[in-house]
């Protein structure tokens, strides 16, 4: 054997395949059926509007980072899962200029600002939708109807209009109903979110904890379980948003009252509260409990005693 | 699931990549040179007992012992010692080693006759003369390990045949082709050490040794065989003891202090051929392969022989980018492949240009991989916030120290950001900030 120049670094020489790319492919995917089911009832719009919200993401993420003589980190696809989440919480009528400004609060006020990818205190896609469903009140509950159905519900979401979850499950199901583009149809939620656990995403704690605790708090206060937990916001937060790895707690024990404490808050405002949907604020709240979170559910090291 | 609540330790799965686990052991011919450092062990170096043109033989001390934690080292030829002098280890450390031209003859030193091992004092006396050391690759004197403070509080003796990482198959071989050696070794400790039970650990992904132990030890309730996961590092000898009997080796603790002793499979059979032979450990198995590798084998070499004798026996490639002492996970990348194969080896890996490239890291997306991979149950990256800010309480505070460095926190990383490097560096800064400046 020769004498010639290696390579010498320190190990592990080997790496696992998934990458922060890969991962945020997979949320992407995992998000299709519901945009497809978003464009199926609310007419194609909800195209436009998710094609515009993900190019103002991305180009706000370049346009930063070229500006302050950073790397320019679109090719991780994160940008792409922001402009995704944030034009599914999105009216399918919302005027494209207010899209853009979410786009702007999401990337640059809450993600860039604070460091980029990994140093965002809050989700940014949630952080965009509430500064427009606070600042744009009026077009942000301005919701379509479903283009297919005439039978459907008027302006309100179904958690407004109070009525029976029961009487409208297949509406909730299907999502014939009013609401912001990527909320309505459960089925293509759940089957999103369920793809992202199998393919070993996300953790199934925060989900199955939030919805639990969603589900236990409406039986014991007497609402409709069916109702509080296929409409509104929630199964769009608890498998897409609430699951964001910056912004939620990093231990199994973490996630489970991490997610628990999202469903408690999430109730008390919609039952309590004058909202009719409580899971934005809830997040938003509990994003900022995480540091404190991690805290309390550190694992415990083995051998974590110290020998006499 | 309420194992997950206290620590998920999940470790990670690595690819196997065994393809040499059905190769019987090959023999190297003689290579023209072995280099025989002073320093193939963990503790204080040997002195060389030889100088230049001293005629040696097969088993000739070269190097004697330099303290209580040290081992011997031995000649595995006969032949002339060419020169005592300096030479680069692999790790880049530079030792003084003696060098020794064989005369092809590989006549055995008649010094070399089987022990008299009648108590725990002539074992420890056998296990010396032997200079065995920790083979599954730490090299920490097997007499020191096998002389705990307090004898009677040991109960349980672990073999470890785990070999989780990947590639390697030389402990798998062990068992298969050694294994009458291996229950003599295991049964001289179990006797001279008063030890009640063995338990034999080895991953499920060696079905053929698995079988060949359960039918070994079928009769004789104080041995176990524990078939494990096959999941990396089942073989970290914490995990291990934890998985063999439920117990927790403190922080800062030994083994011994929850009444528990773990030999590497390949350390105990070498015991049990040095007490029928009389023949110190001269000879290791190493396990070639990699993609930059011909063809892969298990060859069985003399210690001292240059890693690049070895390659070429095994048909390594042209475009050979980087060499590993030991598997992917945890071995150490070889600067100069002039440098000598040493006891604790058990193999070598050679990658071409794309394995051998690193990932490009990017910034840390807080998944939180690292934390439930981590088979010590430490939180790499809240270790490596701590360690960005200088806090070293809380590095104390996270027991930074417990790490053991077995890359399962890098590998899993989507980031490919380099965690375990971060975790050595900050066990470092802790250690220094405790014993007040000095590391």
């Amino acid at each position: 054997m020769e004498a010639k120049k290696l390579i010498v670094s320190a190990s592990p020489h080997i790496h696992a395949r998934t990458t922060t790319r890969g991962i945020m492919l997979n949320v992407c995917a995992a998000l299709l059926p519901a945009i497809l089911a978003g464009t199926l009832v609310f007419g194609a719009r909800v195209l436009l509007v998710t094609g515009v919200t993900v190019a103002a993401c991305v180009g706000f993420e370049a346009l930063y980072c070229v500006l302050m003589k950073k790397p320019v980190p679109v090719g991780d696809f994160s940008a792409v899962v922001t402009g995704l989440i944030l034009a599914m919480n999105l009216p399918a009528t919302i005027p494209l200029w207010i899209a853009i400004i979410g786009a702007f609060v999401a990337i640059v006020v809450a993600k860039q600002l604070f460091g980029g990818l990994g140093f965002n205190f809050a989700n940014p896609a949630l952080l965009g939708r509430i500064v427009l469903s606070v600042g744009f009140a009026g077009r942000m509950t301005a919701y379509a109807f479903p283009a297919t159905d005439v039978d459907a519900l008027a302006s309100a979401t179904p958690l407004a209009a109070g009525v029976r979850g029961l009487d409208i499950l297949p509406k909730l199901l299907v999502g014939a109903h009013g609401g912001v583009i990527g909320e309505t149809c459960a089925l293509a939620l759940i089957l999103g979110g369920v793809y992202l656990i199998v393919s070993g995403i996300i953790s199934a704690a925060i989900p199955v904890s939030y919805l639990g605790t969603v589900a236990l708090l409406s039986l014991v206060l007497g609402q409709d379980v069916l109702l509080q937990l296929l409409s509104g916001g929630l199964l769009l937060g608890a498998f897409f948003m609430a699951t964001d790895y910056v912004t939620s707690p990093f231990t199994f024990k973490g996630r489970v009252v991490y997610g628990a404490c999202l469903g408690v808050i999430t109730c008390l405002i919609r039952f309590f509260g004058n909202m009719a949907e409580g899971v934005s604020f809830a997040l938003l709240l509990m994003n900022l409990m995480v540091p404190y979170i991690n805290d309390l559910t550190r694992q415990k090291p083995l051998g974590g005693v110290r020998s006499k | 699931m309420l194992s997950k609540w206290k620590r998920s330790a999940l470790g990670a799965n690595v690819p196997h990549d065994k393809s040499t686990a059905n190769m019987a052991t090959v023999t190297m011919p003689l290579p023209e040179k072995i280099i025989l450092p002073m320093q193939q062990h963990i503790g204080a170096p040997c002195t060389p007992t030889v100088k230049k043109g001293d005629a040696v033989l097969v088993g000739t001390v070269v190097g004697a012992a330099g303290g209580f934690v040290s081992a011997a080292i031995h000649s595995g030829v006969s032949g002339t010692v060419e020169a005592v002098d300096t030479v680069l280890m692999s790790n880049g450390r530079k030792v003084p080693a003696v060098i020794i031209r064989p005369d092809g003859r590989q006549t055995p030193d008649p010094a070399c006759v089987p022990p008299q091992v009648t108590d725990h004092k002539s074992l420890i006396a056998a296990v010396q003369a032997c200079g065995l050391v920790g083979l599954g690759g730490a090299g920490f004197p097997s007499a020191v390990k096998l002389s705990p403070k307090d004898l009677s509080a040991i109960d349980t003796l672990v073999i470890n045949g785990a070999e989780c990482e990947p590639y390697i198959t030389s402990d798998n071989r062990e068992f298969l082709e050694c294994s009458e050696s291996l229950m003599r070794g295991i049964a001289a400790v179990k006797q001279h050490l008063g030890i009640q039970r063995v338990v034999i650990g080895l991953e499920r992904n060696k079905p053929e040794a698995i079988d060949l132990m359960f039918s070994l030890v079928k009769n004789d309730a104080d041995y176990t065989v524990l078939p494990l996961a096959s999941r990396y590092p089942q073989g970290a000898e914490k995990m291990l003891i934890e998985k063999a009997t439920g117990r927790e080796v403190p922080r800062g603790g030994l083994p011994s202090d929850v009444g528990v002793i773990v030999m590497n499979v390949t350390t105990a059979s070498t015991l049990g051929k040095y007490l029928t032979t009389g023949m110190p450990l001269v000879k290791k198995r190493l396990t070639v392969d990699g993609d930059a590798i011909g063809s892969p084998k298990n060859v069985e070499v003399i210690i001292g022989t240059p890693i690049a004798d070895v390659l070429d026996f095994c048909g390594v490639k042209d475009d050979v980018s980087k060499i590993l002492m030991g598997g992917p996970m945890m071995g150490t990348a070889v600067v100069d492949p002039a440098a000598p194969v040493i006891k604790q080896n058990n193999a070598l890996v050679a990658f071409g240009p794309q394995l051998a490239s690193l990932p490009a890291p990017g910034a840390c997306i807080r998944c939180g991989s690292c934390i439930n991979a981590c088979p010590m149950g430490l939180s790499p990256v809240e270790i490596a916030g701590a360690f960005n800010r200088c806090d070293t309480d809380a590095l104390d505070a996270l027991m930074v120290d417990l790490c053991i460095g077995c890359g399962t926190c890098s590998f899993v990383c989507p980031a490919k950001r380099p965690v375990t490097q971060t975790m050595n560096l900050a066990k470092g800064a802790m250690m220094k900030a405790k014993n007040g400046g000095k590391k």
